[in-house]
């Protein structure tokens, strides 16, 4: 599967399917930080991502200060 | 995952509220929030004119979207901070948004109407995030007393309040403690109301808000955010909460709620006004016009000693009403 990281506008390349809530832990990400978006939907934690899909992972997370 | 409500297939998961949304569901969800904050914050009435302060991003856009949907009085307004691409890019997305809701959106250009923050992060001691806020406070409470407005709507959220909250506290700044409401009520009559609409709503609900609407807003990072501590703060507070799912939102509202009238501000108003801006301050010249005209200075400085046949002629002047470029 083909992962795309932003804002770091980053590509990943995972091999075979993967649960969401396994694909977070591995890139160490909170799933109340992302959106997991395939197409022009959002993915929950329970779903599984199949080896030839391509998803978005979008930080939620903004500020400064 | 089902939805809570209809149990369609869900799309976002709330742990915090122990609930999962489909699109549809959440929506009327977030509305219903918003609607709910509005009202029991005695925040505005649909007799009110309420200008929102937008930068672009999924917070303001989303609010201005979802005020513009409830049929209140909304203008927007922009203010350009000249960073470069960042800044470009955000104006282009508020833009955007206000051509195609077709409402009203004021922009003002610091590069035109004071220094831009890059300039005044480089002459000054200051970080960049630091002059921005200076700049930001300054700009929009004249754009909302001189546009006649009621209130000064802005986009943060609970994760937003969460870290401010949390970096009060861990220094007990208890005048910052006693100013952050969900309602600012004005302490000068060239002041407005400040609310905050979405501070029960966190980022997560914002953002798939902004998704599921199409609002397409900026999603880079304004780059002097890197290591901005206010982010640290943030990441603390949602591993808080993934361990245990709601904390973050009650610490805020308990705190709003609650513990917040324990903290009294220590002075009730501004004494004068600046004598260049003519805002509200409490020394002869504020804090933004000490800002800009320091910044000024060294500017100068610096040229007339790399050329010194160069001089900035940059009017200091700032009494006059900055120029609006509006889009409709």
């Amino acid at each position: 599967m083909q992962v795309k990281l932003l804002p770091q506008n980053q590509m990943l390349t995972f091999s075979g399917s993967m649960i969401v809530s396994i694909l977070l832990k591995k890139l160490d990400l909170l799933p109340e930080s992302v959106m997991v978006i395939r197409g022009t939907r959002l993915l929950t934690e329970e779903e599984r991502i199949q080896a030839d899909d391509t998803i978005e992972i979008r930080s939620v997370i903004s500020g400064g200060v | 995952m089902k939805c809570t409500r209809c149990r369609e297939r869900a799309e976002l998961a709330l742990r915090s509220h122990n609930a999962a949304f489909c699109r549809a569901c959440f929506l009327i969800y977030f509305q219903r929030q918003v609607e709910r904050t509005i009202r029991q914050d005695k925040m505005f009435t649909p007799d009110e004119r309420i200008l929102v302060a937008v930068s672009g991003g999924k917070d303001s856009l989303a609010l201005w979207d979802i005020l513009i949907e409830q049929g209140y009085q909304t203008e927007g307004f922009y203010l350009a901070l000249g960073i470069a691409e960042y800044s470009s890019q955000s104006q282009q997305k508020a833009e955007a948004f206000a051509k195609k809701r077709q409402v009203n959106l004021r922009i003002v250009q610091l590069e035109q109407e004071a220094v831009p923050v890059p300039r005044a992060a480089q002459f000054t001691r200051r970080p960049a995030c630091s002059a921005c806020g200076t700049m930001k406070r300054h700009f929009f409470d004249q754009a909302a007393h001189d546009g006649g407005f009621h209130v000064l709507a802005t986009g943060h959220n609970l994760d937003d309040e969460a870290a401010r909250l949390l970096g009060n506290v861990l220094y007990w700044q208890t005048e910052y403690l006693a100013r952050q409401k969900a309602v600012l009520e004005p302490s000068h009559p060239k002041f407005v109301r400040k609310v905050r609409p979405l501070y029960r709503l966190s980022e997560l609900e914002t953002a798939a808000y902004a998704f599921f609407q199409g609002i397409d807003y900026i999603i880079e990072e304004c780059p002097n955010s890197a290591g901005a501590t206010q982010l640290f703060y943030k990441d603390i507070m949602n591993r808080i909460d993934a361990k245990m799912p709601g904390s973050k939102r009650n610490l805020v509202q308990k705190f709003i709620h609650s513990a917040q009238s324990l903290f009294v501000m220590p002075e009730d108003s501004p004494p004068r006004e600046c004598e260049k801006c003519g805002m509200p301050s409490y020394a002869p010249v504020c804090s933004f016009c000490s800002l800009v005209s320091e910044v000024e200075r060294k500017h100068e400085q610096a040229q007339s000693t790399s050329k010194p046949e160069a001089h900035s002629s940059k009017q200091t002047d700032r009494a006059e009403q900055p120029h609006l470029h509006e889009v409709h």
